[in-house]
C-alpha cells in the first residue's frame, strides 16, 4: 500500500517562527533522522547557546549552516494519516518568489503570525500569494503565545484583525491556533497553558486537509505540448503529447482544437508498458493521442471536445497580475505570455489600478514594480483559448516572460473586444468544417521536399517590391521549389470585385479574403511569395492568424520604415544585386527546406 | 490517482516540455537507479523512443559491472549513447587514491570537469556505433543547452534547493540565492546564449518511490543493488575507491523496499556511503555550485 503525500507550505513574516513550528512538527511526529535531534542538542551545549527547534531546521537542510534560509528547502514529516513534504518559504520581502514557488506546489498553508509582534506586512502579502496562487485550505498558527502570558485577548484581537483581511481577499481560514512553536503548546498536543483553547491542534488540523483531486469532472482541457512522429524502428503513428487538465476523453469522441477550431476525432489512446489498450482517460495524465483526420495541429493549441463549454478565444484580455520582475513591468516593451502550453507575444496597454498587496491600497500608475499586484489590459500578438477562473483555474492563470525570466504571473479576468472579433469567428467556422485531405501536411511536405511558407514583401511604394518578388519567385522556381507570386491586387479586383468602398474598414476585410486565398495556396504545400502596401504588424498577424502559417519570412522595402511591422530582412535600395538575391534564399533556408 | 502515478505523470510532463524547448538536449545517464527510472520515463514520455543522446561521465574508476550493464542495455533498447571523460587528469594521474590528490579534487576532475567538457563539446565524446557493438568519436561537439538529470531533492542539502528547470551560466555556475520563480508549470525554458539549463524531473521523488517504481514498473537495475549472498549490497552506486557497500541481505527489490520502509535503513540517509560527501561538510554544496550532479 502506497502512503499518502500532501504538500505543505509554511508561510509568514521574517522570524514569526516558521522554522521553530517545522522542527517541532519534525520532532514531535519522530520524523527526522537517528540521532539528530541529540546531535543538534549536543552542538548547542557544545557552543553554549539555548537550543531551539528551528535549529534542527538548519541542520537537516545544510550540514554546515550557511546562506541557506534563502531558498526554498524541502523535508518529510509523517502522521499516522499518511506523509508531508514541508515547502519552507523564506519570510524576507527579497525572497517572494521563492515564497511564490514554494507556495505554487503546496495543497495547503499554514501561515504563522507572531503573537508579541502582531500582523506585519508579509503576513498580508503572504496571504495576498496564497489567494493569487489559488491555495483554498489556510490554517493560521499565532506563534510565541508564551511571550503575551497566553492572553486570550490578545490572541482574540489578532484573530478579529486578521480575518477582516482574508475576507477582503477572500480566503476563508480553516482555523486559528493558539501555539507557542518554543514550549510545544498546540502543536501535536493541547496544552494546560492555553486552557481556554480546546479545539483542534496543529497536527489535527493538518490530518484533516482534504488532498487536492485532478479536476475529472470539469470540461476536458488538454493544453498540446507536442506532436510526435519518430520515424525509427518502424513507428508511424502520429501522436499529440500533453497532459489532461481536466475532465476526460474517450476513443470516438470528437475533439476540437482551440484558437484554430480545427476538429478530428480521437482514433486511440497511447501509453508505453501500459497493461492494456485504453479506452478513456482523464485529468491528470501526461497521455498521447492519435487522430482520426490528419489535421494541421501545433504546440500551444487547447484541445476540448466537442459539445462541452467552449474555451473563449482572444488577443486582448483583462487580467490581474502580480510582478517578480528586477525591472518593472511597462508600456512599449515585448513581452511573453505564456498560458498552458502556449507562448505569444504580449504588450502591456494599460494598468488600470496598482495595488499594494499588504495595505490593499490602490493607486493609479502606468507601470507595475516588483512584489505589486495589479489589474492590466494585455494586447496579444496572436489570439490565445482559455478559460474564466471560476470556470477553470487551471487554464486561466498565465506567467508573463520578460527577457529571459519569469518576472510575473496572473490570472485572465476576461476577454476584451477587438476589431477582429468577427474574423476570428468566421475562420473558426471555416477551420471546423473545413474537409480534411487524407494526405496530411507533413508527408506534403516531405514529397516537396519543402514546407508551405509564406514570404511577405511589404514596404513604401514604388520600392521595389513587385520586382524582387518576381526575381526571387524565379529564383526558387529554378531550384525545383513549388512557388507562386501572388500580389494583393490579383485579389482585390477579382474576389474582391463586390467591395466598393475603399476606406480603411474595408482593408480588413480585403485582408480577410487574401488570406483565405493564401490559406488554400499554403494547405496544398505551395511557397507563396505576396506583396502588399504598408502592412503593420497587427496585419501580419492577422495573416498568420487565418493561415495558421508559421513559416513567415516578412521583408520591408523602401528607404524608411512606416509601420511598425517586424521584419526579418529591412532593403532600402530598390534595385537587388545577384549576391544579395543569394543572401536573400541563404536567409530562407531554414523556413522553407525539409531537413534529412 | 496514486502518488506514484503522480510523479510519474508530472516527470514526464517535465521531460516533454524539456523536448520542446531545448534544441541541443541530452540526459545524463550515472547507470544508478535513479537515472535508469529517469530512462524508464523518457521511454514512457515518448512512446518507446529516446529522441536525445544518453551522456555518461566515466571516470575509469566504476565499477565494472556498471559499465557492462549500461552497455547491454544501451544495445537492448537502442539508445543513442555517448561517454566523456577527463583524458588528461588520467593520463596526469591527477586522481584519487592511487595518484597525487585528494577525494574532492578527484570528484571535481573526473565528474565536475569532465561533465563540462563533455558538455561543452570541447571534450571528446565518444558514441556508441550500433553496427558495430564499439564506441567511437563522436563528430557532432555542438554543445548541449538543455542537460535533464535524475537528482532527487531528499538526496542532500543542496539538492532540495533545486528548481526543476535550473539555468547555469557559462563558466557552470549555479547562483542558489537568486533563482528563477517557478510555478503553474512554468519552467525557465528561455536562456542566454552560452548558459545552459539542467532539468530535474525527479526532484520530488524519494528513495523509496523510486524502488516502488522500479518494481511497480519492473525496471532492470545493475545486479550490484541486491545481496548476491555475502551480506553486502550498494545502497548507491559510484567509483569504488569512495562508495562503499552496505550491510544488507535484501536480496530483490521487494527486500529493499521493506527494508527502506520498517527495516534498518528507515533512518539513516541514502548517501551515509559516499566518502566525499563528508569531506565537503556533509551538504555538497561547494562541489555542486561548480557543476556536480
Amino acid at each position: 500500500m502506497q502512503e499518502e503525500l500532501m504538500n505543505i507550505v509554511v508561510v509568514g513574516h521574517v522570524d514569526h517562527g516558521k522554522s521553530t513550528i517545522i522542527g517541532r512538527l519534525l520532532a514531535d511526529t519522530h520524523s527526522l533522522p537517528q540521532g539528530k535531534l541529540e546531535q543538534v542538542k549536543a552542538n548547542c551545549e557544545r557552543n553554549s547557546k539555548p537550543f531551539e527547534y528551528a535549529f534542527l531546521l538548519d541542520a537537516l537542510k545544510d550540514e554546515q549552516a550557511q546562506g541557506i534560509t534563502i531558498d526554498l528547502a524541502r523535508c518529510f514529516f509523517k502522521t499516522s494519516q499518511r506523509k508531508y513534504l514541508i515547502l519552507d518559504a523564506p519570510g524576507h520581502s527579497e525572497f517572494l518568489k521563492n515564497m511564490i514557488t514554494g507556495a505554487a506546489h503546496a495543497e495547503a498553508a499554514l501561515l504563522v503570525i507572531d503573537a508579541n509582534e502582531g500582523i506585519q506586512e508579509n503576513s498580508k502579502r503572504h496571504a495576498y500569494m496564497l489567494s493569487m496562487l489559488g491555495i483554498k485550505q489556510l490554517l493560521v498558527v499565532v506563534n510565541k503565545m508564551d511571550l503575551i502570558q497566553y492572553s486570550q485577548e490578545k490572541f482574540n484581537r489578532i484573530v478579529a484583525d486578521y480575518r477582516l483581511f482574508l475576507n477582503h481577499i477572500g480566503l476563508t481560514p480553516v482555523n486559528f491556533i493558539p501555539v507557542s512553536g518554543m514550549q510545544g503548546d498546540s502543536i501535536v498536543a493541547l496544552s494546560k497553558n492555553i486552557p481556554w483553547y480546546q479545539q483542534q491542534t496543529v497536527l489535527e488540523t493538518i490530518d484533516s486537509f482534504q488532498k487536492s483531486q485532478p479536476l475529472t469532472q470539469k470540461a476536458f482541457r488538454m493544453p498540446v505540448q507536442d506532436i510526435y512522429k519518430f520515424t525509427k524502428k518502424q513507428d508511424d503513428r502520429r501522436i499529440v503529447a500533453g497532459r489532461i487538465e481536466s475532465g476526460q476523453v474517450s476513443v470516438g469522441d470528437k475533439v476540437i482544437f482551440y484558437p484554430s477550431g480545427k476538429m478530428s476525432t480521437i482514433a486511440s489512446i497511447e501509453a508505453f508498458n501500459a497493461p492494456k489498450k485504453l479506452q478513456s482517460i482523464e485529468a491528470g495524465y501526461s497521455i498521447g493521442f492519435t487522430l482520426a483526420e490528419q489535421i494541421y495541429i501545433k504546440r500551444g493549441d487547447l484541445l476540448v471536445k466537442e459539445h462541452e463549454q467552449k474555451p473563449e478565444i482572444a488577443s486582448r484580455i483583462q487580467v490581474s497580475l502580480f510582478w517578480l520582475g528586477k525591472s518593472p513591468l511597462v508600456m512599449g516593451k515585448e513581452y511573453y505570455l505564456k498560458l498552458g502550453t502556449t507562448k505569444v507575444r504580449a504588450h502591456l496597454e494599460k494598468v488600470l489600478h496598482v495595488m499594494n498587496a499588504a495595505s490593499l491600497e490602490s493607486k493609479a500608475s502606468t507601470t507595475v514594480q516588483s512584489h505589486e499586484v495589479a489589474v492590466c489590459l494585455l494586447k496579444l500578438h496572436s489570439p490565445i483559448a482559455f478559460d474564466r477562473p471560476e470556470n477553470n483555474e487551471l487554464t486561466s492563470r498565465f506567467v508573463l516572460v520578460d527577457n529571459y525570466d519569469i518576472a510575473g504571473g496572473g490570472i485572465i479576468q476576461h476577454a476584451l473586444e477587438d476589431n477582429t472579433d468577427w474574423m476570428r469567428e468566421k475562420i473558426q467556422e471555416r477551420n471546423a468544417n473545413w474537409i480534411t485531405s487524407d494526405i496530411s501536411r507533413e508527408e506534403r511536405a516531405e514529397k516537396y521536399g519543402q514546407y508551405p511558407s509564406l514570404i511577405i514583401i511589404t514596404g513604401q511604394k514604388g520600392s521595389g517590391r513587385k520586382t524582387l518578388a518576381k526575381s526571387l519567385e524565379r529564383a526558387l522556381f529554378a531550384q525545383g521549389k513549388k512557388v507562386y507570386y501572388l500580389g494583393i491586387g490579383n485579389v482585390i479586383y477579382g474576389v474582391d470585385a463586390d467591395i466598393k468602398n475603399t476606406a480603411q474598414e474595408t482593408r480588413i476585410e480585403h485582408l480577410r479574403r487574401f488570406s483565405e486565398v493564401l490559406n488554400i495556396l499554403l494547405d496544398a504545400g505551395q511557397i507563396v511569395i505576396i506583396t502588399a502596401l504598408n502592412l503593420t504588424q497587427d496585419e501580419v498577424n492577422f495573416i498568420k492568424e487565418a493561415t495558421l502559417c508559421q513559416r513567415l519570412f516578412k521583408i520591408w522595402m523602401g528607404q524608411e520604415k512606416t509601420t511598425d511591422i517586424q521584419e526579418n530582412l529591412w532593403i532600402k535600395d530598390k534595385l537587388i544585386s545577384p549576391e544579395e538575391l543569394v543572401n536573400i534564399q541563404m536567409s530562407l533556408k531554414n523556413k522553407i527546406n525539409v531537413s534529412e | 490517482m496514486d502518488h506514484l502515478t503522480e510523479l510519474e505523470n508530472r516527470s514526464i510532463y517535465i521531460l516533454r516540455e524539456a523536448y520542446s524547448q531545448f534544441k541541443n538536449l541530452c540526459m545524463l545517464w550515472s547507470i544508478g537507479k535513479d537515472s535508469t527510472v529517469l530512462l524508464w520515463l523518457a521511454r514512457k514520455a515518448f512512446f518507446g523512443h529516446i529522441p536525445f543522446p544518453l551522456v555518461h561521465i566515466d571516470t575509469a574508476y566504476k565499477i565494472p559491472e556498471m559499465i557492462e550493464y549500461r552497455d547491454r542495455l544501451a544495445k537492448a533498447w537502442g539508445l543513442n549513447m555517448i561517454y566523456g571523460q577527463n583524458e588528461l587528469a588520467l593520463q596526469e594521474k591527477n586522481t584519487f587514491p592511487d595518484g597525487k590528490i585528494d577525494r574532492i579534487n578527484c570528484c571535481r576532475l573526473l565528474k565536475t570537469e569532465a561533465l563540462k567538457q563533455t558538455l561543452s563539446g570541447e571534450g571528446k565524446r565518444y558514441r556508441l556505433n550500433h553496427a558495430t557493438g564499439q564506441y567511437e568519436v563522436d563528430t557532432n561537439n555542438e554543445p548541449y543547452t538543455g542537460v535533464i538529470v535524475g537528482v532527487r531533492s531528499d538526496e542532500e542539502g543542496s539538492r532540495s534547493k533545486e528548481r526543476y528547470f535550473s539555468p547555469r551560466d557559462k563558466n557552470n555556475d549555479w547562483h542558489i540565492g537568486d533563482q528563477p520563480p517557478e510555478f503553474w508549470n512554468q519552467f525557465k525554458t528561455d536562456f542566454a546564449p552560452g548558459t545552459h539549463v539542467r532539468v530535474h524531473p525527479l526532484l520530488d521523488w524519494t528513495e523509496l518511490n523510486i524502488w516502488e517504481y522500479i518494481q511497480r514498473e519492473q525496471i532492470p537495475t545493475v545486479s550490484l543493488y541486491y545481496d548476491q549472498g555475502e551480506t553486502k549490497r550498494y545502497r548507491s552506486l559510484g567509483c569504488w575507491p569512495c562508495t562503499k557497500p552496505v550491510e544488507s541481505i535484501s536480496k530483490n527489490v521487494a527486500e529493499i523496499i521493506l527494508e527502506l520502509k520498517s527495516g534498518q535503513f528507515a533512518n539513516i540517509a541514502e548517501r551515509a556511503g559516499r566518502a566525499q560527501d563528508k569531506e565537503d561538510g556533509g551538504g555538497l554544496e561547494t562541489l555542486r555550485k561548480e557543476g556536480y550532479m
